[in-house]
């Protein structure tokens, strides 16, 4: 067979959220609509809202192994091992040296460095107190080396940058590593550490894009006309991928199957976002896929909540959905935030269950719909309830002008 | 400090790299790696700790001296005797 043609498939998922700690209570609080987002108070810069994740960091590893390493490790090595498990799969069932872990980061080392920083700051500056750890705690692959470590796999790991776009982006690797037959089996997911790093709060606040409101649950509220920024959040998720020939005689459970997918590049601007051009790739995600735009059910939005990114996605979903009233259209980052590297296969994988129950989560906090962001079939406030869902389109777009794509479809023989 | 202090110091220091170490069986005259969950970045954990603690500088040559806790505390004693 074409390695191309090759059908790809999700059979297992880990994941930590700042509103649950596995995929069955995270789909019924996304439902619901239950947001966690809290305020957090931070060196340097004071109290934000965010989301922080909560789960039994030590169930997979050490407490001494997770104080050597980092928060993303910690995050990843649970959220691997949730997913294997998730996947009923021995780590012997594949030859450990044929698994690939591909992790997707929006940007590493950056808390690591600011809390060392702030380390020598006790010590007039003096560079002997830096720490050993420094290196391996931000190197590029540290969150994906601390997964092979933990479970023992010998294939590749690294990590895949790709600003906001990184977890959509990782498992678009997968896919491809799976097809080009160098692995056979992956871990693919993504993984955020930001909301320790008072740099990337300071930021998105000197850029006028971090989220402010009283109520720390109400701050993040894409596509409302009162919308004022992103809200950073913590977490992971890593999916199980295997060809489906494998998936079936295993007697896997298959979550859905990778239909299509698409990486492209504004190559316009730092940090504006540009809707020709992620229309651009969902378009070309669907013709990967062999679908038009009105064979999709469910489309997850990337948008966070800024003014521009929201009218900007709006506007491409607009121009590919035009002719697609059957389409409906949601976003999860109102309920968990902005899980920066993670939000791509977080958001991907709280929509998975809509192939079981057919409801869609709603976007949250949506008081005045903005005008410039209204789409017919948007889930606002409540869930919804289908016939049938048997396709969800990921949008997940990030700085430097990077946009992906990815169409997931129910499994059908 | 007394050779128990300094004996304390160190188990402390290792109790704080790895608050699961178990010292109830710990041979102080054999190398504290054969004993408990320690690897190299350990005792260069241990070397930052006696540097944060009592601004100590230990040479790299010096390390081998850090092995068992006896050893630790034969080397440390002169250094520490007025902290």
């Amino acid at each position: 067979m074409d390695s191309n043609q090759q059908r790809i498939v999700i059979t297992g998922v880990g994941l930590a959220a700042p509103n649950a700690d596995n995929l069955k209570d995270f789909r019924k609080k996304l439902l619901a609509g239950i947001s966690e987002i809290k305020e957090i108070n931070l060196r340097y810069f004071g109290p934000a809202p965010a989301g922080i994740c909560t789960f039994d960091e030590t169930r997979y590893r050490k407490k001494k192994e997770n104080k050597r390493g980092t928060r993303a490790g910690c995050l990843g090595v649970y959220c691997a091992h949730e997913a294997m498990a998730d996947a009923t799969l021995d780590i012997d069932y594949y030859d450990r040296s044929r698994i690939g872990v591909y992790i997707g980061l929006t940007e590493h080392g950056t808390v690591e460095t600011e809390n060392e920083i702030f380390n020598i700051s006790q010590y007039n500056y003096d560079v002997n107190y830096w720490t050993h750890h420094h290196n391996p705690r931000t190197v590029l692959n540290n969150p994906a080396g601390e997964i092979t470590m933990s479970l023992g796999i010998t294939g590749p790991h690294y990590a895949i940058g790709a600003a906001c776009a990184a977890g959509n982006a990782s498992l678009i690797q997968g896919v491809q590593m799976l097809r080009l037959g160098e692995v056979d089996m992956a871990l693919a997911g993504g993984i955020s550490e930001s909301t320790g790093s008072f740099g990337i709060f300071a930021s998105f606040k000197a850029q006028g894009a971090l989220a402010e409101a009283e109520d720390p649950r109400q701050a993040c509220r894409p596509f409302d006309i009162e919308r004022n920024g992103i809200v950073v959040s913590e977490g992971a998720c890593i999916y199980v991928l295997e060809r489906l020939e494998k998936a079936l005689e295993r007697g896997a459970r298959i979550y859905g199957e990778v239909a299509g997918y698409c990486i492209n590049s504004d190559a316009r601007d730092f940090v504006l976002p540009y809707g020709k051009r992620q229309a651009e790739c969902i378009q070309q995600a669907l013709n990967r896929a062999g679908l038009k735009a009105a064979d999709i059910d469910i489309i997850n939005t990337h948008a966070t909540g800024t003014k521009q990114g929201d009218i900007e996605e709006c506007k491409a979903i607009r121009q590919v959905f035009g002719e697609a009233p059957a389409t409906y259209i949601n976003n999860t980052k109102s309920i968990i935030g902005h899980a920066m590297g993670a939000a791509g296969v977080l958001e991907l994988a709280g929509n998975l269950p809509a192939f079981e129950d057919n409801m869609i989560h709603p976007t949250i906090n949506v008081s005045n719909l903005d005008p410039e962001c209204a789409l017919p079939n948007m889930v606002l406030n409540k869930p919804t309830q289908l016939k049938s869902v048997s396709t969800i389109l990921n949008n997940s777009f990030g700085m430097v002008g990077i946009n992906s794509v990815i169409i997931v479809k129910k499994y059908e023989d | 400090m007394t050779r128990d202090d300094i004996k304390d110091l160190i188990l402390e220091i290792i109790k704080d790299i790895d608050e699961d170490a178990d010292f109830d069986t710990l041979q102080s005259d054999q190398p504290l790696r054969d004993q408990l969950d320690l690897d190299s970045m350990d005792f260069l954990d241990i070397v930052m700790e006696l540097r944060k603690r009592h601004k100590l500088q230990i040479p790299e040559e010096d390390y081998p001296q850090l092995a068992s806790l006896d050893s630790c505390v034969n080397y440390l004693e002169p250094l520490l005797k007025n902290a």
